[in-house]
């Protein structure tokens, strides 16, 4: 007798037949990278989907060149390990115009440098079709979100007007222009995530792991000084604290947490009692209501 | 919040031990459905915050929510938990299904909070397609009403065999149980022929939790179950793991020479290393030599389960294709019955041609007749024309290519399509297959020595259908008629097929709705195909106003075979001339469905041949048809009667 599938098992198996069948019915793929542990379980995802062959699409991240430094390590490092096609894209433009989440805010610098990155990028490979890491758990939009979700030509998400996605049978006509963004690990919850990385030993960036950093306390948030580019307000100072990150994006958006977590059984055990969610340390859905809906339908993940 | 989870944590060994626990948790996907306005969303965030599941910043979040939008005066609305798009809170309804996570100690739950309003039926579908059970709500100040039915049939349609009837808001009516006993049986006469397993009413309050997780003393004459505890108890028998092998080929997996294999997810039963396998489409069998995956080859896979097959001889296996059970196999055929829920504004047509898809399948497809529409009241059979956005009927499917399937009450993957718009590439129906019609399995191509090449050979030319769209009036017929002239003076054979005459022979019988003239178009591309294959050059001349059935001719013909000729001549132009009288009929209101005054004309968008005929003779317009020829070197073509 066979044993039945776990929880897990179901996952990764629908994760799996969604990479196989954009890899068959698209002309030309991609996946954004976007170097997180979300992004860690994707590719770890993908390279089982076509074992042993290597992925048929290459993978793209969207430098907003606010990364964290061991983001961008760690990226190269798994590019080189892995031996995938790796393509970084940055938003000249907006480099050219010295946008900055200090001086801009959130909102303006989330906007250029990486929903229009995204969107040149997009356009300059002709990518039809182009997975990303975003969950239903993680925000009330995205719970409405579809595994294939229609983006118009000009990668616009109209919530309203949906395709239907009836069983596993996925709609991947598109007309010259359009595309569809691709949510593998739609249906994994935050939880889900951490338990296959402990499962399956999935390399993810030091960055989650507790450490002391040099940590300043701003609009009650612990952000880690990076480089030399944040400068200090009067009032403040920089501290060694044993900091971790639940999630990982700009460093000047993504808020520290205290914890001594300094293994994958320690963050585990740290989430499941925690009392609030994993965006709560994200500044730019805190924006406005519904703020993320607004980003996706400009082009955002 | 979700002291619970520490407590669970602290009382295994360890974390490690904790999440082994959690994984031999089974999952339980239900939707919520009935009714705008019965309470669906308030339920799921009912569910979500009695289970612990929302954190902190989020239910600031929602307090904060429920003072701009509530609609529960000073209490928090939970409903704003699942109303997740802007649109939806501002309107205080829900527009499209929201996918939630919770477990309770027993048992982890996804589930769909499905729209209420009938415009939204799809994504009602949408979330039931993935659900084993279905919580129905029933405001009881209202009864069983018409969504509840619709709701419940195509829950029942699309496979659910559980239901719970969430008789809620009974708090509103006082707790009375007469009321609730009353609902309850009016739910158990209607749906005694929806083929359900269980169906478990229960009266709830999901604003203030009564019976929800926790059983209400206001409801004390209740003896059954709350809703937490059904859910965690009740079995839902898997199907798919006791049937048939059924593996649908997704993808060819080639890194090199030596490897080639088959990319797939279990549909249903179990697959070992040296089983014998067949290929559904052809017969031919194999065994399964190797199932490969990272970290190690696996000696079994079971439905479910996404793997890889290596077989030990070379068949012809490709996406679309199934690998199967020798001794049970699917059916194989291009004709079967199936019931059809449509979702589009533009109605089912029985005639015009879709794109159907199953899980890895895809073919062009036409329903060859709507047997009947099923109201969603009384389940009475109506006769009908086409389907209208949210309908529900049965209809005879006949695919170009055969494609392999079970019936949809064996086998929920392999039986079930949807269909896509070729135009819009909208999906505008899903399909559940009933059976495969005998007619199709009777009926093979009869090989004949004498081909299309040779016949063509034999007239010195090279076949080919111009097909003249335009509004009536426009001069097709004119045009088409001088270009033939000239083709017959160089010696082509040719045949003009005329819209007016066509329809005084093979198609006297139908009219001009919109499913007619779809009908209409079907057999003449058919009729010109035939011309083609007997090596003629066919002029045909058909207003044939839709895009989407002119696209079905084209693709009915070889490649480059087709020449779409768009006659433009403006509106009033047609009417100016109008040489049968019929403009100032239609204009007056005596002729109805007329092309231009009350039907509409679909302008082609990228014809091989655009006439403007304004200021033109019909002559000059055939002078622009022969140049096109000569650029293509087409003349020459025909002349030599290759390239076939």
């Amino acid at each position: 007798m066979l044993a039945r599938l776990t929880h897990l098992d179901r996952l990764e198996a629908e994760a799996i037949h969604i990479f196989r069948e954009v890899a068959a019915s698209f002309a030309k793929p991609v996946m954004l990278y976007s170097v997180g542990k979300d992004s860690s379980v994707l590719l770890h995802l993908a390279m089982k989907a076509f074992y042993p062959a290597k992925p048929p699409f290459p993978f793209l991240h969207v430098d907003t060149t606010w990364k964290f430094r061991e983001m961008i390590e760690f990226r190269d490092a798994m590019a080189k390990k892995l031996g995938f096609d790796l393509l970084v894209h940055v938003n000249e433009d907006g480099v050219r115009d010295n946008i900055n989440p200090f001086d801009h805010g959130s909102n303006v610098h989330t906007h250029v440098m990486k929903t229009v990155g995204l969107r040149q990028a997009l356009d300059k490979y002709g990518f039809d079709a182009a997975f990303g890491g975003a969950r239903r758990d993680e925000e009330k939009s995205r719970a409405k979100e579809r595994i294939f979700s229609f983006r118009n030509a000009q990668h616009a998400w109209d919530p309203k007007h949906q395709r239907p996605e009836m069983w596993k049978i996925y709609n991947t006509r598109v007309s010259p222009g359009e595309s569809i963004r691709v949510f593998p690990l739609s249906n994994w919850t935050e939880l889900d995530i951490w338990q296959y990385i402990l499962q399956e030993d999935i390399p993810i960036v030091p960055l989650y792991f507790a450490k002391r950093r040099p940590v300043v306390e701003r609009d009650g948030m612990l952000i880690l000084r990076d480089d030399e580019r944040m400068k200090l307000r009067p009032s403040e100072t920089v501290e060694n604290r044993l900091v971790r990150f639940r999630t990982l994006g700009c460093y000047p958006l993504t808020g520290a947490i205290e914890s001594d977590a300094d293994s994958l059984e320690g963050i585990v055990s740290e989430m499941l009692v925690a009392r609030t969610s994993e965006r709560q340390g994200r500044l730019i859905d805190r924006d406005e209501a519904g703020s993320m809906e607004k980003k996706k339908r400009e082009g955002y993940f | 919040m979700r002291p619970v989870l520490a407590e669970s944590v602290a009382a295994a060994e360890n974390v490690r031990d904790y999440l082994a626990g959690q994984e031999r948790k089974s999952l339980l996907r239900f939707l919520t459905c009935g009714s705008v306005d019965d309470g669906k969303s308030t339920l799921i965030g009912r569910l979500l915050a009695d289970t612990r599941q929302i954190f902190e910043d989020q239910l600031a979040a929602l307090e904060n929510d429920s003072k701009k939008h509530g609609t529960t005066g000073d209490d928090v609305d939970f409903a704003l938990l699942v109303d997740g798009l802007e649109a939806e809170r501002e309107q205080g309804i829900t527009i499209d299904v929201a996918y939630r996570f919770f477990s309770t100690p027993k048992r982890k739950f996804i589930v769909a909070d499905t729209p209420g309003h009938e415009q939204y039926t799809r994504n009602m579908a949408t979330g039931a397609s993935t659900a084993d059970l279905a919580i129905v709500l029933v405001d009881a100040r209202q009864g069983v009403v018409a969504q509840t039915r619709r709701h419940s049939i195509i829950a029942s349609l699309l496979g659910i065999r559980h239901v719970v009837v969430a008789v809620n808001k009974i708090d509103l009516v006082d707790f009375d149980r007469e009321l609730f006993d009353k609902i309850t049986a009016d739910y158990l006469e209607f749906a005694k022929s929806l083929g359900f397993k269980s169906i478990v009413p229960i009266p709830m309050s999901a604003r203030y939790g009564d019976n929800v997780t926790t059983r209400s003393e206001r409801t004390a004459w209740f003896s059954g179950p709350t809703l937490v505890e059904h859910l965690e108890m009740v079995v839902v028998d898997d199907a798919a793991a006791e049937g048939p092998f059924r593996f649908p080929v997704q993808y060819v997996n080639r890194p090199n020479l030596d490897f080639r294999g088959y990319a797939g997810t279990v549909a249903s039963g179990t697959v070992a290393k040296g089983d014998e396998v067949v290929v559904a489409k052809s017969g031919k069998a194999a065994r399964v030599k190797r199932i490969v995956a990272q970290g190690g080859d696996l000696t079994a896979a079971v439905s479910g389960q996404a793997v890889t097959l290596l077989l030990d001889s070379e068949v012809e296996v490709s996406r679309g294709n199934m690998l199967v059970s020798p001794t049970e196999r699917p059916q194989v055929a291009d004709q079967f019955t199936a019931n059809i829920v449509w979702f589009d504004e533009n109605a089912l047509k029985p005639g015009r041609s879709y794109l159907l898809r199953t899980e890895t399948d895809q073919v062009s497809a036409t329903v060859t007749e709507l047997k009947y529409r099923v109201n969603v009241n009384n389940f009475a059979q109506e006769a009908a024309k086409s389907l209208e956005m949210n309908e529900v009927g049965v209809c005879n499917v006949a695919t170009q290519a055969p494609i392999a399937f079970d019936a949809f009450a064996e086998n929920r993957v392999t039986g079930a399509f949807i269909l896509i718009d070729r135009i819009t590439n909208a999906t505008v129906g899903a399909g559940m297959i009933l059976h495969g019609l005998r007619r199709a399995e009777n009926i093979h191509w009869q090989a004949l020595d004498v081909g299309k090449r040779e016949r063509a050979i034999a007239k010195n030319q090279r076949p080919a259908v111009f097909w003249f769209t335009g509004l009536s009036g426009s001069g097709k017929s004119t045009i088409a008629n001088l270009l033939e002239k000239k083709f017959h003076a160089s010696g082509r054979h040719t045949y003009i097929l005329d819209g007016d005459n066509v329809r005084h022979g093979l198609n006297r019988d139908l009219g001009f709705t919109d499913a007619d003239r779809v009908e209409n178009i079907r057999r003449v591309a058919e009729v010109a195909k035939l011309m083609a294959d007997a090596g003629l050059i066919v002029i045909v001349s058909f207003i044939s106003p839709f895009r989407a059935e002119r696209r079905m001719a084209r693709e009915l013909m070889a490649k480059g075979e087709f020449v779409e000729v768009f006659v433009d001549t403006p509106f009033e132009e047609c009417a100016r001339r109008d040489p049968k009288g019929l403009y100032a009929r239609a204009l007056e209101g005596k002729l109805k469905n007329f092309t231009g005054v009350d039907s509409p004309y679909e302008t082609p968008e990228s014809p091989e041949i655009h006439l403007l005929t304004l200021g033109k003779t019909p002559e000059e317009m055939v002078d622009v048809l022969e140049t096109w020829l000569h650029e293509r070197d087409l003349a020459e073509e025909y002349q030599a009667g290759d390239g076939i």
